[in-house]
């Protein structure tokens, strides 16, 4: 079995890599992918989230991407995840919840845009799939301008 | 050459059916916009339920400048600037929260109650007598049905003659709750826009856009979609974004109506929030609240977006808002708001969260179509060989007053830059 570790790392270079189609099968089928907008923020149902994605909108976001008329695309976008370790913050039977602190940068052109981050993954069942990737933006309700790939 | 002592220059930047891209991207037009219309008319603040309690505030800038939105001790809503009479300190500078009885300016304790008076000075007696006359700056302000204006010219068009009947859609949104009462719930979202406000405000009511900018992610969705067996229940992110995907003789059946002032909405007809699926609870308790016949028309009322010029625009049907506040000639911060219907299930807040991050969070897939063609337009328009920015689809000469017409016109544009010529023009 691949540790939680390794797991989370290997998920941070298949974004870096775009292999986008093999990221979106690490999600388990009740897997979601959630950044809030407020720092605490409980809830992603009652309270706006800047994204709260189950593995439909993953998919639509990746099949976008492939579309010649996804002119936001043209430059494409590149991104970067630059991972701290990543903890073991809890496990029992069958799950983990993983903490790691990530710089992410994310460029289209001459844009660049830079964000301080951390990822908590729950990480379910054999072989270990992703039941909610929650990503902690430090600014996150600051005003910001588009971010079109993944955290 | 400058705008600003020239009247007659400025008036030329717009023709009937078309403007020239001065407006979009010239600094100085954009300086004369935030001191005459964005001055002159009613700018939304804020809405009440953000401050329930005496004491409660929010800060925003309006037309660049500080402001305060304060509920006064006797309930009433008043609008300050924010700025020190002493020495321009902002005397509040948090986004939101409570100050109690008064304002206490953090440099030399000059303190001000919440309707602006200045309360005490330390040292009194070193200053001039008349010292207590210097309050913070009162702005004149007018609620309606909870949504919060504001006007910072002292003089000038009335609350009522300025938005007249458009004022029917915040209306439909308040009477979406059983109660009438709206709550402004779930937190913002804050969109920073490469672009003039105004290409974000006309792009509400540009319905020859969608099937175009968001065929790669509304098409795409109608695809994935398709994809699934049939009889499988339609997710509601699904609902909510393949609409976006219709085709021209959708958006122009739907219709738009515009008013004086700049002010008006598609949506006549139908829109692409038509086709929800039922929440029999909440319909249930409409019903109770208003009677079938009344209820029915409320919620058949399904306008697709609103716009009160300069700075509102609001979804009733959807129940969320989204507010220009315009930050240089071509930069832009889009704040979009949702609401809890007072005495509604829950599962209609959770509707428009839901929509929200769908379609206007910095990672919303349809706001990167858009935002993609704002800024472009922006960097387009440095071209000289073309100095104008065409407005002219179904335009008719004569177009005045409240008027309905085909959901694909570009009438709303041009209604808008009839209301920018009224008050950009001394």
């Amino acid at each position: 079995m691949i540790d939680p570790i390794q797991f989370v790392i290997r998920e941070a270079r298949l974004l870096d890599e775009k292999r986008f189609d093999e990221w979106y099968e690490l999600f388990a089928e009740d897997g979601h992918y959630w950044v809030p907008a407020s720092p605490g923020q409980p809830d992603p149902l009652n309270h706006n989230s800047l994204a709260y994605e189950d593995k439909l909108l993953l998919k639509l976001r990746i099949e976008r991407l492939k579309q010649p008329s996804a002119y936001s695309q043209k430059p494409a976008s590149r991104c970067h995840h630059l991972l701290q370790t990543p903890e073991i913050e809890n496990s029992a039977k069958d799950e983990f919840l993983v903490r790691t602190n990530f710089i992410y940068t994310e460029t289209r052109g001459d844009d660049s845009q830079r964000y301080a981050a951390v990822a908590w993954h729950t990480l379910v069942g054999e072989p270990l799939r992703i039941r909610l990737k929650r990503v902690d933006l430090l600014n996150c309700d600051a005003a910001l301008p588009s971010i079109q790939l993944f955290l | 050459m400058g705008y600003r002592d020239d009247a007659g220059a400025l008036k030329r930047l717009v023709k009937d059916d078309r403007v020239h891209r001065d407006v979009y991207t010239d600094a100085e037009v954009f300086q004369l916009e935030m001191e005459r219309l964005w001055s002159r008319t009613w700018i939304y603040v804020g809405h009440a339920s953000q401050i329930p309690h005496p004491g409660d505030f929010l800060t925003l800038d309006v037309a660049g400048q500080p402001v305060i939105v304060v509920r006064h001790g006797d309930d009433s809503v008043r609008v300050l600037l924010n700025r020190c009479a002493h020495k321009g300190t902002k005397v509040v500078y948090a986004p939101a929260g409570n100050a109690g009885k008064t304002f206490r300016c953090p440099y030399h304790a000059w303190t001000y109650r919440t309707d602006g008076s200045l309360l005490q000075v330390p040292l009194k007696e070193g200053y001039a007598a008349d010292v207590q006359h210097n309050g913070l700056t009162k702005i004149s302000s007018e609620t309606y049905r909870g949504f919060i204006f504001a006007r910072l010219a002292k003089d000038g068009i009335g609350f009522r003659a300025y938005f007249g009947d458009s004022l029917s859609s915040i209306d439909n949104l308040a009477d979406r709750s059983p109660e009438g009462e709206l709550e402004i719930a779930g937190g913002c979202l804050r969109y920073l826009h490469n672009c003039n406000w105004k290409m974000f405000v006309e792009n509400l009511n540009d319905t020859m856009h969608p099937m175009i900018a968001h065929a790669s992610s509304a098409g795409t969705a109608k695809r994935l979609w398709a994809d699934k067996p049939a009889g499988m229940p339609k997710p509601m992110a699904i609902e909510q974004i393949a609409p976006f995907a219709s085709d021209y003789k959708f958006f122009d059946d739907m219709g738009v109506k515009v008013y004086p002032h700049g002010h008006g909405f598609s949506g006549v007809n139908f829109s692409i929030h038509s086709s929800y699926s039922s929440v029999p609870e909440y319909e249930a308790a409409m019903k109770k609240a208003y009677g079938e016949e009344r209820a029915k028309t409320i919620l058949g009322t399904v306008r697709h977006n609103t716009v009160y010029y300069p700075s509102l625009t609001i979804k009733g049907a959807i129940q969320s808002i989204r507010v220009a506040r315009p930050l240089a000639a071509d930069k832009t911060l889009i704040e979009s708001w949702t609401f809890r219907l007072k005495g509604a299930p829950d599962a209609l807040l959770q509707r428009t969260v839901a929509y929200n991050r769908l379609i206007n969070s910095p990672m919303s897939v349809v706001g990167h179509d858009d935002l993609h063609c704002y800024r472009s337009i922006q960097e387009g328009l440095a071209a000289q060989a073309n100095d104008w920015v065409d407005l002219q689809r179904n335009f008719s000469a004569n177009e005045n007053g409240e008027i309905t017409a085909n959901g694909t016109s570009e009438i709303s544009m041009r209604n808008q830059f009839r209301a920018w010529t009224e008050f950009m023009t001394p």
